[in-house]
């Protein structure tokens, strides 16, 4: 009966040490964690992609909850990411739209690539290009080693058939892997909603450039396309084509004189042409100001009218019409 | 003297010849778990030599002081596992304060340390031992030297194996298990040794 007694008291009384030891330290090594920093990091993805520019989600939710960084960082967590941290941080959401990447390079599959020796070295680009310059002929071209696939935190880039990298524009989330990954620099984040782009990064004189593209679609300078762009959105950069997206209305004029293909644009033929609907229209004259081509004519307070030999389809007049007088056909 | 020499005996004994993990194979979880990093597994070893001189102590005490008069020895392993679980809380509380990047590193394996059997075992080991009161104290900190030891020394040869061309379906961990049966085949050459 005392054993019983004993040890009840023994161990009784070093639970209760410990426990008052345990409270004391407790108290003297309380770290203060901002609950918010918690509830923001469970929303982010957890991909710990580096998009937002911090090393990891949970210093993203730290920077946030602490040092007032902007929410809307999170290529992954996107719109809905947004959305729930503004919640928490008492903000309002303010979304932006959508990168995703693109490969400015239509060479590098099975067979369009011109190659000037085979390369059987170990499997990345970046391996690749330092023996003299890469495999291909072209000196700014995909070196096809696939070192934006293995970059790729979102299973978002795919070879197709002919081994050439596709990208998901359902998956990508514009984290940027990739752009770091390719030595050859050929990725860029553009917003989802531009469609027209030039798929070629050579700086080559013309006919050089179009010996060398086993895709033979090179961009050779021309200017053809810088000359055609209704709001002046393409440069030439040391003889190469470059569009400003920030400008750039994906109105597909330049994929149409375009000698090379060099441009390409997926929405070409799809185009519908505005059409001015006679009983909304007030005449207000805004789309006529707005259209890039001088499609739209008419006098003030009058219905307007649109050269459909003119219009481009650009939509333009469209989304400014106050009165939805516009109808795309 | 003779106290010089039999605490270096301990040491030998401790960190070579009766090492916790590849000779008495206690503390396995953590070997195989936090042996991936250098730093993580030295942020770990310290950690672990802490704990177990404490927990030494404090067995020690414990046992002697309250268990061994009171005739309730039964209580051993109760007593002492509550005793190594407080002494845990307490390291774990202290790194969260001064050290929040190793507290991160470390991660699920520091209240793990809760239950490294290595822990426990050389609670018991030092009574089962007869040592007095200094001399389990250096055997618990002598323990988890050695444990430290084996820890940084896997994470070295995992670090390079990191870059090494290993076979797809050996990378990782099992990689690390034919890596921790070599080192206990090494250790077992310290075996013969008699101090």
């Amino acid at each position: 009966m005392t054993i019983i007694i004993y040890s009840i008291i023994i161990l009784g009384s070093l639970g209760l040490i410990y426990g008052l030891g345990l409270a004391i330290a407790s108290r003297k090594f309380q770290v203060e964690v901002d609950p918010k920093i918690e509830k923001i990091n469970e929303i982010l993805p957890g991909a710990n992609c580096g998009a937002c520019g911090h090393p990891g989600c949970f210093a993203y939710a730290e920077a946030i909850a602490t040092q007032g960084e902007e929410i809307n960082k999170c290529a992954p967590g996107g719109e809905k990411a947004c959305k729930a941290i503004a919640d928490i941080m008492g903000l309002k959401a303010t979304t932006r739209e959508r990168n995703i990447a693109v490969i400015h390079c239509q060479s590098g599959g099975k067979d369009n690539t011109l190659l000037r020796y085979k390369y059987e070295g170990i499997s990345t680009c970046k391996a690749a290009v330092l023996v003299t310059n890469g495999p291909n002929m072209c000196d700014f071209g995909c070196v096809f080693q696939n070192d934006c696939i293995a970059a790729c935190n979102f299973d978002a880039i795919h070879l197709n058939e002919n081994g050439m990298r596709i990208i998901d524009p359902d998956k990508c989330t514009g984290c940027g892997a990739c752009v770091i990954a390719c030595p050859r620099n050929l990725i860029e984040l553009v917003p989802i909603s531009k469609k027209v782009h030039i798929l070629c990064s050579t700086h080559d004189k013309g006919a050089v450039a179009k010996r060398k593209c086993g895709n033979h679609t090179a961009c050779i300078g021309c200017g053809l396309c810088v000359k055609k762009c209704p709001v002046d959105a393409i440069e030439m950069q040391d003889g190469l084509a470059v569009i400003n997206y920030t400008k750039c209305i994906s109105c597909g004029q330049c994929a149409l004189v375009c000698p090379t293909k060099a441009i390409v644009d997926p929405l070409a033929g799809k185009r519908k042409k505005a059409v001015i609907l006679s009983d909304k229209c007030i005449g207000c004259t805004i789309c006529a100001k707005k259209c890039p081509v001088d499609a739209i004519s008419g006098e003030p307070k009058k219905v307007h009218k649109v050269d459909s030999e003119k219009c481009i389809g650009c939509e333009i007049c469209f989304e400014v019409c106050p009165k939805n007088a516009i109808e795309m056909n | 003297m003779e106290f010089i020499g039999k605490i270096f005996a301990l040491a030998i004994a401790a960190i070579f010849v009766q090492n916790f993990v590849l000779m008495r194979f206690l503390g396995l979880c953590p070997y195989i778990g936090v042996s991936k990093k250098l730093d993580s597994a030295l942020g770990m070893g310290m950690a672990v030599i802490f704990v177990m001189t404490m927990a030494s102590t404090f067995t020690w005490l414990i046992q002697n002081f309250f268990l061994v008069p009171w005739k309730l020895e039964f209580l051993q392993t109760i007593a002492f596992i509550l005793t190594i679980a407080s002494l845990v809380q307490l390291v774990e509380m202290i790194i969260q304060k001064t050290a929040p990047s190793l507290y991160k590193a470390l991660g699920v394996f520091l209240p793990l340390i809760t239950t490294n059997c290595a822990v426990l075992g050389v609670a018991i080991l030092n009574i089962n031992d007869q040592l007095n009161f200094i001399e389990a104290i250096f055997n618990g900190f002598f323990a988890g030297i050695g444990f430290t030891l084996v820890l940084l020394l896997m994470a070295g040869i995992r670090e390079r194996l990191e870059k090494a061309e290993i076979p797809a379906c050996m990378k990782g961990t099992p990689i690390a298990m034919i890596v921790a049966g070599c080192m206990a085949l090494a250790f077992l050459g310290f075996s013969g040794l008699k101090i």
